[in-house]
């Protein structure tokens, strides 16, 4: 349990950091939309971000911190779901950083909408797969 | 500046999303998977991160300009509407049906695990498909 709050109070400090210093929303839609905007200095910023966010594993390898990644292999399912996540977050403007983390500490409406509509969506799926007895 | 501090936030986000377990889609599945085994933990780390956010934005209220930029880049979009709502639907299928999100899923790929790369590529597939279909909403921002 302290690990989940510590690490939310990390999450929440990194975008504190981005929000006060450089006054933009750490949402990794944003980001990952904003680092094929090569030709806008707006957004270089992302790249930092990005880089930042991926050196976070070898980091944490070398104090040999558990970080357990267990995952499915099928790589169906692997591409439906990265699709569907990568156009869904998209349309949405925003996943559980932008709107989750960012936009619910905004107290934005929309954002709690797209919080509520996107868990929703994650419970219904994992119940019917299990009811399906679709193998991970 | 700019460029160090987004570093800094995202090397921080990066920890706390792998000091959480948030990076594990097993995890994230079995925190969705309220009909079954539950694992309510997760819901700590978006409560503390929610909380931690809302003190430094009402914070940044009394402010002109952040430290290191000229303003504040403030989220200009207010309506729900059925962009924002199929858009949602479809990001919580497919989180469902593999347990990662677009951070944890980045946060992972230096890891090298075959499964996380091909989640990415789909990822970044499924962005860039929606931004040549679709296109970004249209903002002042």
């Amino acid at each position: 349990m302290w690990d989940e709050i510590f690490g939310g109070l990390l999450i929440g400090l990194a975008a504190a950091v981005l929000w006060l210093g450089v006054g933009r929303i750490s949402g990794m839609t944003g980001v990952l939309s904003s680092v094929f905007q090569f030709r806008n200095p707006d957004r270089h910023w992302s790249w930092a971000f990005l880089a930042g966010l991926m050196l976070a594993w070898p980091m944490v390898q070398l104090v040999d911190y558990p970080a357990p990644i267990s995952i499915t292999d099928k790589p169906f399912l692997l591409i439906a779901a990265g699709l569907l996540v990568g156009f869904g977050t998209y349309v949405g403007n925003g996943c559980t950083s932008g709107h989750g983390v960012c936009g619910m500490g905004r107290l934005s409406f929309r954002s709690a909408v797209a919080t509520v509509t996107f868990m929703l969506a994650g419970v219904i799926t994992v119940a019917v797969m299990t009811a399906l007895e679709v193998q991970i | 500046m700019t460029y160090i501090t987004a570093f800094v936030s995202g090397l921080l986000f990066g920890l706390g999303l792998l000091i959480s377990g948030m990076n594990d889609p097993a995890k994230v599945r079995a925190f969705l998977d309220i009909f079954g085994v539950w694992r309510p933990e997760l819901i700590a780390v978006m409560a503390a991160a929610v909380v931690t956010f809302f003190v430094a934005f009402q914070f940044s209220k009394r402010r002109v300009k952040p430290l290191f930029a000229s303003a504040f880049h403030m989220p200009s979009l207010s309506v729900v509407d059925m962009r924002l709502l199929s858009g949602a639907v479809m990001f919580g299928v497919g989180w469902g049906l593999v347990g990662l999100c677009p951070g944890p899923a980045l946060v992972d790929v230096l890891s090298g695990n075959e499964s996380v790369l091909l989640f990415v590529g789909a990822l970044v597939a499924g962005n860039r498909l929606a931004h040549v279909l679709i296109g970004p909403v249209k903002t002042s921002n």
